[in-house]
């Protein structure tokens, strides 16, 4: 069994609105995998729904090959959670939390303070351990929900919005935490911070109004954002024409004051027969830059795009 | 076993409030003072009724009285340690953590319910501390003692189930206390309509809490009472179940 989650069409409905929509992904090994969506899009719905926190209306969720209906108790063993706002007592201190938590999870008891102990180490939080963690800052805190989730070595982890409130600094750091953890745990992250997902995810998945408009590896998505277009600027007017021949150049715009862009094959980069031409021809070429299409111009297309394929449909 | 991780929990936190001290105290001094009453009120007449024959005992008149305010001061202050159960956790969002866990419905309210009843007994057993310090100079029916201890637990028992389930129910903390100090109040007052000679009293009669404590007070354990307390309880806890299980499935 290689898959550590496996959602099968998972659907909820909230009355008649339907918050997830046929919803299918899988989760490796190793993988980190993004949630991106726009606020309200069933990104919590579906963690929820993974977490055994939420009943799904229809669908089936495996937890490592255990099924989380069927099965919720040897499912939720496989799982760290933490929600958007940490379940923290704010009324203990760190170390009375995690050791309760530690014995919510099962964890024996000869083994418990070294789960905590390197729990706390890999947050961050060595030093807080007798502090309340009322007392503490929210990214503290925050820490102290990622250490909750992965204290019993969970074979998933499922992290929603692990950022949010926090300083460039412990961005930094969790993003560092992340990474590291995927190499031992399955991720799923939720956010909506699209360079968080470059940064630190191998998987990105975008869901928009329930229903999942994207799913591929972070390298395909690199591929979607690579250029299809380079701009030129050179210092003469030069003949569109000649340029137009060059192989795999499909248009050219003028931008104007010699400006120009131009449109190419998605597979080749025309760039280096371009300047050859313009060299030869002694249009002096100034510059040349491949366009990148950016993480949010392809979320922002993906997320308009996505209602009126439904429009369409209907 | 997962039950009294949380039950552990529950007991440890309530003791971090100052909350739980003060219910502690204010209920040990205003029974005090009720108990010091009730055996002046003993020294006073035991000479008139020394001569009686059947003569009601020292346990008849100064326990029976102090447990039967014990009941009802207890009603006022049991849905305070209750109401924060489950709304809070709601509230503050840690219910997640709960239902992340491996660990079902059914574990999660009877660690609730058995972290409150632990608070509930170290009550009791303050408050035995009264009628014992009796011994001292004099002599005490054993068995009497024993038939309100038990039938002032299973009163809590029952009180603690109602809080468990109006916490399960309520959003905010007051709004469940409230709750649960209306459903004890009901309960303990539904058989009024049967005093006053209306009929199909046997019904509401047999549903008050009172009736059932009062036969427990007398010493008299019947199979009918504890019946009633252990029907009482069970309900309301798989009522609470069954409102946590909704939590997942609906919202």
């Amino acid at each position: 069994m290689n898959e550590l989650i496996q959602v099968d069409q998972l659907t909820r409905y909230y009355g008649d609105h339907c918050a997830v929509d046929n919803v299918t992904f899988a989760l490796r090994k190793g993988e980190i995998l993004g949630f991106l969506g726009p606020n309200g899009a069933g990104k919590t719905s579906t963690m929820q729904m993974i977490c055994g926190n939420l009943a799904p209306t229809s669908g089936q969720i495996r937890v490592n090959g255990i099924d989380i209906l069927d099965n919720p108790k040897d499912a939720k063993r496989e799982l760290g959670y933490l929600p958007e706002i940490p379940p923290v007592y704010r009324e203990l201190t760190v170390d009375e939390y995690l050791m309760y938590c530690a014995r919510l999870h099962g964890i024996p008891r000869d083994r418990r303070q070294a789960a905590l102990d390197q729990a706390k180490d890999r947050c961050g939080l060595a030093d807080v351990g007798g502090r309340l963690i009322g007392n503490l800052s929210k990214g503290y805190q925050q820490r102290v929900g990622i250490a909750q989730a992965i204290l019993h070595m969970p074979a998933v982890i499922i992290l929603d919005e692990p950022t949010v409130g926090l300083d460039p600094l412990q961005i930094r750091e969790i993003r560092e935490l992340i990474r590291e953890l995927g190499r031992e745990h399955g991720v799923i992250l939720s956010t909506h911070i699209l360079s968080e997902v470059q940064e630190s995810c191998t998987q990105v998945q975008i869901i928009n109004r329930g229903r999942l408009v994207l799913n591929d590896s972070i390298e395909g998505l690199e591929q979607q954002m690579r250029a299809s277009s380079l701009v030129m600027v050179l210092q003469q007017a030069p003949d569109l024409n000649q340029l137009a021949a060059v192989a795999s150049v499909q248009k050219i715009d003028d931008l104007g004051e010699c400006r120009y862009r131009v449109f190419h094959d998605k597979d080749s980069n025309p760039a280096r027969q371009l300047a050859e031409v313009v060299v030869a021809a002694g249009w002096g070429l100034l510059e040349l830059t491949p366009e990148r299409r950016s993480m949010e111009q392809i979320f922002i297309d993906i997320t308009r795009q996505a209602p009126a394929i439904q429009e369409a449909a209907a | 076993m997962m039950a009294f991780v949380i039950a552990g929990r529950e007991f440890r936190t309530l003791f971090l409030s100052p909350l739980a001290w003060t219910i502690l105290g204010v209920i040990q001094i205003i029974l005090a003072y009720m108990f010091l009453a009730q055996l002046d009120y003993y020294l006073m007449v035991q000479a008139r009724i020394a001569g009686m024959e059947e003569a009601p005992g020292i346990t008849d008149l100064i326990v029976a009285p102090l447990f039967g305010n014990a009941g009802i001061i207890l009603l006022l202050v049991t849905p305070l340690l209750t109401m924060r159960l489950i709304s809070e956790e709601r509230r503050n969002r840690t219910l997640s953590l709960l239902f992340t866990a491996p660990v079902s419905m059914t574990e999660i309210v009877l660690g609730k319910y058995l972290g409150v009843m632990a608070f509930l007994l170290v009550m009791v057993g303050m408050i035995l501390f009264m009628p014992l310090s009796l011994l001292l100079g004099g002599g005490l029916d054993g068995g009497k003692l024993a038939a309100c201890v038990m039938g002032l637990t299973l009163l809590l028992a029952g009180f603690a189930a109602v809080g468990l389930y109006l916490s399960a129910l309520a959003v905010q903390p007051t709004v469940a206390a409230i709750g649960t100090f209306g459903a004890l109040l009901l309960l303990w007052i539904i058989d009024w309509s049967s005093r006053a000679g209306g009929k199909g009293g046997g019904v509401l009669e047999y549903l008050s809490l009172l009736r059932h404590y009062e036969g427990l007070l007398k010493g008299l354990i019947t199979t009918t009472d504890l019946l009633y307390f252990v029907l009482f309880i069970t309900t309301f806890l798989v009522l609470s179940v069954h409102r946590l299980d909704n939590d997942r499935l609906q919202k």
